[in-house]
């Protein structure tokens, strides 16, 4: 039965990926005063591409052609274990240690893919990435770990229905100082404004774009995908681990309908508060965004220690 | 807040979606999505000018489902503009092969179908026609946004 | 017949006969044979030490061959698992050397190297089996000698190799120092040189001199270890030395700087005070950050895997450092985890720096450089190399699905329960420590993917490594072995649990059985299971699933040039390199790296305007060596000159010193 859950979550949340993308493009369009496109729109685009040839450069090794691959498995995998609409997850593989080096997994193998290519931008893209990511990982997994210090585990499963039992526990200094850090944790593994602009066309100021200019076709869409669905999964931690009310501590019917409606409206609301976020700020110059990033790990820190020290 | 208070203010800029136009035979197989990767082949930037306006908020051609990507590899069209200059036409066959097939070519102004007011000029090579294939033509010197946006409509079929 | 006195006597007739026959045997086999016998030395050293670790136990006393004191042998199960690390490690090195020493005769083939190569093994060997504090000291300075011989191999090759030797020489005799003084004392006090005489003996010493002799062997093991500040030998020795002396040392001999740490502190002080584990923490903490900081922006392959080391050896000395603190609180449970993991991490770290040292080493062999800002494109011509060094670096890095995230797993879960008594020290510290653990993987992940990325990836940056070619098969095979033991980590690391668990019972830190429950297949700690094998299966599992579906789906690929942007085809020139890849990194770290920059600027000769040619130059030295070391050096040097006049040359002076000596330890030693 768990079974069945996780890879119904699995499939939940991948259909809904493009249309988070969806939304954040529709609410920015609203805010600009634009019409914006459909909330399909993602995955119209998503399946045309599927359907086109994809090319890999002469030069290339099987680097590239595994790494959308790798990064759509290890992004199904955390969206099957990782608590979302019901906390009786699969067993053990929701720690949150294993969430995060999954979805460093997945950047891992596509900053190898844009050194494969052998183009200065995919280099480029690699380096920046790596960067970033060497400084988001220690912020994803402290201000995790804050909130596992309080439960006794790592396990997100435990971490939730602990939250979503005892509702009051979530109002903790702790707490406010980890969501602080795992929001802007969020925004930098994502590639979001300020951190990164997901629809920029300048190479020089690209970071996840410019390690995928090479990729057309299936991988293209793999990547694309993934991406969208890492933003989702990241907004669904965010969510539950800090508002778990609704998600579904046992696995009956009900409590799942429950559990994937309240999950659907927190991850839409936080996708439109995002998109809002995203027209008030403007990107970062690279070499601020480290400052950004010790800022947001020493609010992480400052989470940690509060935990342990105040319970 | 000053942009708040402008947001409000604005409210919707972008102007009544026009009939739609007939759709051309691509729009099949595009299915309302299109991803275009635009090419100066060597204009005088006046076409530039029109397109950046039919993706801007009054006319908003990614309403229609035309999107503006960064890498032909990522495009399922080239938009050029301008007459083929001799500098350019290498650049020109290298983006038109870069892209995944099935592809299109999109010429964008009077230049891209018959060099308009440079033809004979030294450093110009011919219209685009001459470089790669050229699937539609946008006519105008500049054309205006609702002609660009109708000829992306033609082609996503929305 | 006991297996572990057998397969122990194996091991040193196979290391005797090995380093025999590099003396008799004719260069066109020598390299194959003192190879194979190495491998096979390492083999049954393996055997003892998995015996040792499953319980068995055995000691011999040999009180002639030693003057004044003899020899002592023991084992227990913390001597048999890093006996056993050795074994694996000089096993598959033996295999290595078959291919790497050649048939040349030269550099790591010739007779001396291949001489020394086994009696280094052996003498790895000797030390966690020594069961005194004569035969301990006797086997680590029997492994500085010979370990020193082998870094110096390629003297003739470069200036840097001989500058690598000194700095070797001088810190491991000053770590020699420290520990002779240290042990002797301990001995003194505790009246006896035996360790069981000094267990027995261990209440009787007060507490400043456990805490002396506890610091003095920090500043022995811990430097062995390569922990910072003690660590400029590292980065220098192992660069500089042959591959296979670099995996034998990176490997196996770091891991015998923590297994004396973990014999002194635990075993023969019985414990001590908390602010001992405290300070071997923190020096773990430190040694991590600095490590990866380097490693991060090193260009020379071998120096950033050296670099590596060293934030590995740090992670291991930070759990140790825990563990004992816990084991202090009152706590063992936690202790014994710390331990576990920090015994598991040193473990998976013998394994992946094994075979990245070998992966390197191919690289070399077959290139010509250790820059990275000259590699690239290997994975066409040296395409297993590069899938198991490929390998090897998604273990360095911490990432699931390879072993070094198992340990790293369950570091963290350590530092999670500090317990109730935990006191404001340890409740402060573990935050901390979690910080640093993570911090320290994140930059890991970074340098590894550098490595990989514009080691091996993409086009070659320059003729020497566009003519490079596959290693000879014995090499593949040593990296493969290497790889497999990464894998078997990784997969079902729960076979190891039942040795760690008797470790952590003898060493008195918490009762067998109630230490972290595992089955073969999982991890479980209090609330939190890892499922190393399902991590594994699934990855793969999912990878190969999403291909296959997206495959099935879609049209075929297709070969392209990669897109130029129109701007003509590209050229090596315009992929990214190691160091511009790291230079986001270094700009973050400036302040601890302190990067030196130069610029020439050549102008014409009529006007001052235009120039002919501009020169930039980089370096990225060690910060912590130029502060701490140098000025040392120099004030050594600067000692050494003025005490010049000491020595000069008269025999009645020399005679007069004789006199004054020989009554200063009179009127100290005999009278009072």
């Amino acid at each position: 039965m768990t079974v069945l859950v996780a890879l119904g979550q699995a499939v939940l949340l991948t259909v809904l990926a493009p249309h988070v993308l969806g939304i954040t493009r529709a609410v920015r369009a609203r805010l600009e005063g634009r019409a914006g496109h459909r909330l399909g729109q993602p995955w119209r685009d998503l399946r045309k591409l599927l359907r086109r040839s994809p090319t890999s450069p002469t030069d290339a090794s099987l680097f590239f052609v595994a790494a959308p691959p790798v990064l759509m498995a290890t992004s199904l995998l955390v969206a099957a274990a990782a608590p979302f609409v019901a906390t009786t997850s699969l067993a053990g593989e929701a720690d949150l240690i294993v969430v995060v080096g999954l979805l460093l997994l997945g950047t891992v193998a596509l900053a190898l893919a844009g050194l494969d290519t052998g183009t200065a931008f995919g280099g480029m893209g690699a380096s920046r990435e790596m960067t970033i990511a060497a400084l988001v990982e220690p912020t994803l997994l402290l201000s995790v770990f804050a909130l596992s210090v309080r439960v006794g585990s790592t396990d997100l499963a435990t971490i939730v229905t602990a939250g979503a039992t005892d509702p009051a526990s979530v109002f903790t200094p702790a707490s406010a100082l980890a969501a602080a850090a795992l929001a802007i944790a969020t925004l930098a593994e994502c590639g979001r404004v300020p951190v990164d602009n997901p629809s920029t066309h300048l190479e020089l100021t690209m970071v996840h774009e410019a390690m995928v200019l090479e990729y057309s076709g299936r991988d293209l869409a793999l990547v694309e995908w993934a991406s969208a669905l890492r933003l989702t999964i990241l907004l669904g931690l965010l969510a539950n681990l800090f508002a778990p009310w609704g998600v579904a501590t046992q696995l009956t019917p009900a409590a799942l309908a429950i559990g994937t409606a309240a999950f659907v409206a927190k991850v839409g609301g936080l996708a439109a508060i995002l998109a809002a976020g995203e027209v008030f700020a403007a990107k970062l110059r690279l070499f601020r965004v480290p400052e950004l990033l010790a800022g947001s790990f020493a609010l992480a820190l400052l989470a940690v220690l509060a935990a342990a020290v105040l319970g | 807040m000053g942009l708040i208070r402008r947001i409000v203010a604005t409210g919707r800029a972008a102007q009544k979606a026009p009939k739609r136009p007939e759709p051309l035979p691509p729009a099949r197989r595009l299915k309302r999505s299109l991803q275009i990767r635009h090419v100066d082949a060597g204009s005088c930037n006046g076409c530039e000018i029109e397109l950046g306006q039919a993706f801007s908020p009054v006319y908003d051609a990614e309403r229609y489902g035309a999107r503006l990507v960064a890498s032909p590899r990522h495009a399922d069209a080239i938009t050029v503009t301008g007459p083929v200059t001799v500098n350019m036409a290498e650049a020109l066959r290298t983006t038109y092969e870069a892209m995944p097939e099935p592809r299109l070519v999109i010429g964008i102004g009077d230049c891209a179908r018959n060099c308009g007011a440079f033809a004979g000029a030294h450093a110009v090579l011919g219209p685009v026609d001459d470089v790669v294939p050229v699937d539609l033509h946008v006519p105008g010197c500049p054309p205006e946004p609702d002609t660009i946006v109708a000829a992306l409509r033609g082609l996503t079929g929305r | 017949m006991n297996v572990v006195a057998a397969s122990l006597a194996a091991a040193g007739g196979c290391a005797v006969a090995g380093a025999v026959s590099a003396v008799l045997v004719g260069r066109s086999v020598r390299a194959a044979l003192v190879g194979l016998l190495t491998a096979l030395s390492g083999a049954a050293a393996v055997v003892a030490g998995a015996a040792a670790a499953n319980g068995a136990a055995w000691s011999l006393t040999a009180p002639y061959l030693l003057p004044l004191t003899g020899i002592e042998l023991a084992v227990d199960p913390l001597s048999g698992w890093f006996l056993l690390l050795v074994g694996a490690v000089t096993a598959v090195t033996g295999v290595y050397t078959i291919g790497y020493a050649g048939r040349q005769g030269e550099g790591p083939g010739s007779r001396p190297s291949l001489f020394l190569l086994p009696l280094f093994a052996a003498s790895l060997m000797l030390v966690p089996v020594a069961a005194s504090v004569p035969t301990l000291l006797v086997g680590w300075e029997l492994m500085a000698v010979t370990s020193l011989l082998l870094v110096v191999t390629e003297h003739r090759h470069a200036p840097a190799v001989r500058d690598a030797g000194v700095w070797y020489a001088a810190l491991t005799q000053l770590g020699f120092v420290a520990l002779l003084v240290g042990l002797l004392w301990l001995a003194a006090a505790a009246g006896g040189t035996s360790f069981a005489a000094i267990r027995a003996g261990a209440a009787d010493v007060d507490a400043v001199t456990a805490s002396v002799v506890f610091l003095l062997g920090l500043v022995g093991f811990a430097g062995k270890a390569g922990a910072v500040p003690l660590h400029p030998w590292l980065p220098r020795a192992h660069a500089e030395s042959p591959s296979h002396v670099s995996a034998l040392m990176s490997a196996a001999m770091v891991k015998l700087g923590v297994y004396g740490l973990l014999r002194l502190g635990f075993d023969l002080l019985g414990g001590g005070a908390r602010w001992w584990w405290l300070v071997l923490a923190a020096v773990g903490a430190v040694s991590a950050l600095y490590g990866i900081t380097q490693a991060a922006v090193a260009r020379d392959i071998k120096r950033m895997l050296a670099f590596s080391t060293s934030e590995n050896v740090g992670l291991i000395l930070l759990g140790v450092g825990f563990a004992g603190m816990y084991a202090q609180a009152g706590n063992p449970t936690a202790a014994a985890l710390a331990l576990g993991a920090a015994l598991l991490h040193a473990a998976n770290h013998s394994a992946f720096k094994a075979l990245l040292f070998a992966g390197a080493g191919s690289v070399v062999r077959a290139t010509g450089t250790r820059d990275m800002d000259r590699l690239g494109g290997l994975v066409r011509a040296m395409p297993a190399t590069t899938a198991l060094f490929a390998g090897g670096a998604l273990a360095a890095a911490a990432l699931p699905p390879g072993n070094g995230f198992v340990s790293e797993w369950l570091l963290l879960q350590s530092l999670l329960h500090p317990g109730p008594d935990a006191g404001a020290m340890l409740t402060i510290a573990a935050p901390i420590a979690v910080a640093v653990v993570a911090a320290t993987a994140g930059i890991g992940v970074a340098t590894y993917v550098k490595a990989v990325g514009t080691g091996f990836l993409a086009r070659p940056r320059s003729d020497r490594a566009a003519t490079a070619r596959e290693s000879p098969p014995s090499m593949v095979v040593a990296m493969v072995l290497a790889a497999l033991a990464c894998v078997a980590l990784a997969m079902v690391p729960g076979l190891t649990v039942p040795a760690l668990s008797r470790i952590t019972s003898d060493l008195r830190l918490a009762d067998p059985g109630e230490t972290f429950a595992a089955s073969t297949f999982a991890l479980r700690v209090e609330a939190a299971t890892l499922w190393p094998l399902w991590t594994v299966v699934g990855i793969v599992a999912g990878t190969a699933a999403v291909a296959v579906t997206a495959r099935a789906l879609g049209r075929a690929r297709r070969r392209a040039p990669a897109w130029d942007c129109g701007g003509g085809p590209l050229t090596e020139r315009m992929e990214y390199t190691a160091t511009s890849f790291a230079e986001p990194l270094q700009r973050i770290f400036d302040n601890v790296l302190a990067p030196e920059q130069d610029v020439d600027v050549t102008h014409v000769d009529e006007s001052r305007y235009h120039v002919t040619a501009i020169r930039f130059h980089q370096r990225i030295p060690d910060r912590v060596e130029n502060r701490l070391w140098q000025p040392l050096v120099t004030a050594l040097r600067s000692l050494g000159e003025r005490a010049r006049p000491l020595a000069s040359g008269s025999v009645h002076r020399y005679l007069g010193y004789m006199l004054v000596a020989l009554l200063a330890v009179l009127v100290v030693g005999v009278l009072p």
